[in-house]
């Protein structure tokens, strides 16, 4: 019986990270549909992408581990799903690569390291203004 | 088909694939390394490479691109989570394995990139 309790939460978490990936790309797939950056130039769309899902995995996990229980299948609709689908490590590589090919070798690095520190300082001030923030409310673990 | 349905499709596929290889491979080799976001990215990547390749040179179709490339290897891969892994990295004291984490996924993942690419470029 707790095998089976065990695989259900298992299927459950599975389907909400599929429902949540899903969600998380066709935001992505839209705004790259708004604010498309052709070949050559600077993909910034793509960079803030990234860095908004690095400052809301920020808020977001801080808030679950630190602040309030949520229900357990809240960080793997979300934070898994919606934020993992929403940013994307393979576009950032394959961007970078055709900067190169298309000799743009200083919007490459600029890209290959704005993205980097962007979604880095992102994520900390994500964690940071959460974990403030939880502090003054008095609602830290 | 409509552009939407084609990234559903493909990130239905691609989120769960990544939470399973996150947990299969930390499981097997849990350390306090994110070794399951590495191999999600480096394989999201090689297959990426290979979709572009084969976009451009004419032997895939942008509609390929937009189910294997946007949907599922957009969703199979991860920056929030990279970022959040490194971050908890730096918190808990361990710097040289932050700093490593970051070199090697940016090295894995461009090299995968540029393999997936040479290898649509040989198979064409």
């Amino acid at each position: 019986m707790a095998q089976r309790t065990a695989t259900a939460a298992q299927y459950q978490a599975v389907a909400v990270v599929g429902v949540g990936g899903v969600l998380g790309a066709e935001v992505r797939y839209g705004l790259g549909l708004l604010w498309p950056t052709p070949g050559g130039t600077f993909p910034w769309t793509t960079l803030l992408i990234n860095a908004a899902g690095c400052l809301v995995i920020g808020v977001f996990l801080v808030a679950v581990t630190e602040g309030r229980p949520a229900h357990r299948l809240v960080r793997p609709f979300f934070g898994t799903g919606v934020l993992g689908g929403f940013t994307t490590f393979s576009t950032y590589c394959l961007d970078v690569r055709r900067l190169l090919v298309g000799h743009h070798p200083a919007l490459a690095v600029g890209y290959l390291t704005g993205t980097l520190l962007a979604a880095l300082a992102a994520v900390a001030a994500g964690a940071a203004g959460t974990r403030w923030w939880l502090v003054r409310r008095g609602a830290a673990r | 088909m409509n552009g939407a349905v084609l990234v559903a499709v493909g990130a239905v596929v691609g989120a769960p694939l990544r939470f399973l290889t996150d947990r299969a491979v930390q499981a097997r080799y849990g350390s306090e390394f994110p070794w399951g976001t590495l191999v999600v990215n480096a394989l999201g990547s090689l297959v990426l490479g290979l979709v572009a390749g084969a976009v451009a040179s004419g032997a895939a179709s942008g509609q390929l691109q937009l189910l294997v490339g946007t949907g599922f290897c957009g969703a199979l891969t991860t920056y929030s989570t990279f970022g959040y892994e490194t971050l908890r990295l730096l918190e808990t004291g361990a710097r040289r394995w932050a700093a490593a984490n970051v070199a090697v996924s940016l090295l894995v993942g461009m090299a995968a990139v540029y393999a997936g690419a040479g290898l649509a470029g040989l198979l064409s």
